[in-house]
């Protein structure tokens, strides 16, 4: 899993029509290549994690990142953008 | 690939565990900094700290953004500056001007410390080491940033008893200089026996001789991430209590594998060792007076303390250890009593003593750290304390540092704020009998028998 530009997008808030939707389209419209999309609701909270590739994305992270937190004000949920590695570091020997 | 639940219990043990980096330390050797003028060695320390150390703060900042896991400090530590300066400095006064000078660099990088303020005493001392050691009480008052510590003893050396009696002396003065700040002086002053050359965590870290030019070292932190862990676990055998422990402290210390590896390659600096701590602060549930409790003691002090701690700060190191590929620093369960909400309660209650922690220390990493004590006490009986804990690390070939804050104006029932990450602590009372005979000997208490090893 050497890919240094795969980051982990995690989603969490109250559960709304279009929240996959939205942040596909943002995601979309940016150039980041969505790999994986999981999606539960745990006690009545929805929660997302997906798994994207930001190799050809025509923004930096940075930027992908803050996007990401202001449409999850809009939406009104929480959205985190963190590099893979440092979960595969905590959870995978 | 990783899934949503390993996402979830990351996130959760940052949003509500205070899972964090402790801290990134920057090492940076200044022996290329030295030079007979006392001018031009303040600008070469000066140019070669902001130089090294210049991206650090931001750098930092960058890996908690990509990591989403906080990095609450940023620090340097650099070579003991007693070395430093020995050719430059003809007085305690000269060596003051280089505790400004690293004042002045850390606060132009934006570190929040910076240590190495330093002797090593632990055989003998220089005139040059007495120099800094008598300029400390000055350095401390008119500096902010600047960390200092003195290694009086080691296994291999034995104790160097003048320099036990010089520190107890040196303590209460620094606790005078800086009264009107309730001593805090002293919160930035440790005195060790075996004290490593790679510690990153404050106020002992400097970078020893054996280092390289440049190093990154970083100190972990989660007592809350373990506390939670362990109440899952309640009522279970020692095993469990154990395997959890491991499990635990592996993925906290894969966080600082991780961070000091990103920050190593960012800043082009190499990698030195991960110090695997256990780092309270005063933020609720962030305690490692906490995990005691949860093993199953009511308060911390309690008897059963000193074995809970003991297998607590075993399993960390094995849960740690495979996690990173060099370990190093003070690696252990922190017990400082002001930055430990569970200890101040525990001490509040009287659950817990200095001779208690002195016990504690046989155990665990470090020492007497951050006890508040009545101002009156006197510099023999301080001297006799730092004595007792520089035999313990002789005797157990261990780590042990006393950083105590002899509070000028106050008495036991009182209590000191020093604020931050250091914390509030209630004064505790000290024993007062007299050992002004034993210290008064002078010289110095020969090296262990099982030190001779070759």
């Amino acid at each position: 899993m050497e890919n240094k530009n795969r980051t982990i997008i995690s989603v969490v808030g109250k559960d709304t029509v279009g929240i996959i939707a939205k942040v596909c389209t943002y995601l979309s419209e940016r150039g980041v290549n969505v790999l994986d999309i999981s999606q539960t609701i745990v006690s009545g909270f929805f929660t997302m994690m997906m798994i994207v590739d930001t190799e050809n994305a025509d923004q930096s992270f940075d930027e992908i990142q803050k996007g990401l937190a202001v449409l999850g004000e809009e939406i009104g949920v929480e959205i985190k953008a963190q590099k893979e590695e440092i979960f595969e570091m905590m959870h995978r020997i | 690939m990783i899934n949503i639940l390993e996402v979830k219990e990351t996130n959760k043990m940052v949003s509500e565990e205070n899972l964090d980096v402790r801290t990134i330390t920057i090492g940076i050797s200044l022996f290329d900094c030295m030079d007979s003028d006392l001018d031009k060695l303040n600008e070469n320390i000066f140019n070669k700290i902001t130089t090294v150390a210049k991206d650090l703060v931001a750098t930092g900042a960058k890996i908690e953004r990509e990591f989403g896991i906080p990095i609450v400090n940023k620090r340097i530590s650099v070579t003991p500056i007693a070395m430093i300066g020995a050719s430059a400095c003809h007085s305690a006064k000269d060596y003051v001007t280089i505790a400004k000078t690293l004042d002045r660099a850390a606060k132009t990088v934006g570190v929040n410390f910076l240590g190495g303020y330093s002797a090593i005493v632990s055989k003998g001392m220089t005139t040059q080491d007495e120099y800094l050691i008598r300029s400390i009480p000055e350095a401390m008052a008119s500096t902010e940033f600047v960390c200092s510590s003195v290694n009086v003893g080691s296994t291999k050396t034995g104790i160097n008893m003048d320099a036990v009696k010089l520190m107890g002396q040196i303590v209460k003065e620094t606790a005078l200089a800086t009264k009107d700040k309730d001593s805090l002086g002293d919160a930035k002053l440790v005195v060790f026996c075996n004290a490593p050359d790679d510690n990153p965590f404050m106020a002992g870290a400097f970078h020893g001789v054996s280092e390289a030019d440049a190093i990154i070292n970083v100190g972990v932190s989660g007592p809350g991430v373990v506390k939670t862990a362990l109440s899952q676990v309640r009522g279970e055998s020692f095993e469990v209590l154990c395997e959890t422990i491991k499990k635990t402290a592996f993925k906290i210390t894969r966080v600082g594998q991780a961070v000091a590896k990103e920050a190593s390659k960012m800043l082009g600096i190499p990698f030195g060792i991960i110090d695997l701590s256990l780092a309270p602060t005063p933020a609720i549930g962030d305690s490692v007076a906490g995990i005691l409790e949860e093993i199953g003691l009511q308060r911390a002090g309690a008897p059963g303390t000193t074995a809970a701690l003991a297998l607590l700060n075993d399993q960390v190191k094995k849960g740690g250890i495979m996690a990173s590929s060099y370990v190093g620093g003070l690696s252990g369960a922190f017990i400082p009593v002001s930055e430990d909400q569970g200890m101040i309660d525990a001490v509040n209650e009287g659950a817990l003593t200095l001779e208690k922690l002195e016990a504690m220390t046989c155990v665990c990493s470090v020492g007497l750290d951050m006890i508040a004590i009545p101002g009156r006490t006197s510099a023999e009986t301080i001297s006799g304390i730092i004595a007792d804990e520089m035999a313990i690390g002789m005797i157990n070939q261990k780590t042990t540092a006393v950083r105590l804050i002899p509070v000028i104006g106050k008495d036991v029932g009182d209590v000191v704020e020093f604020g931050g990450l250091l914390g509030y602590a209630p004064i505790m009372p000290v024993n007062e009998f007299d050992c002004s005979a034993f210290v008064n000997r002078g010289g110095r208490i020969p090296a262990p028998v099982h030190s001779f090893k070759n």
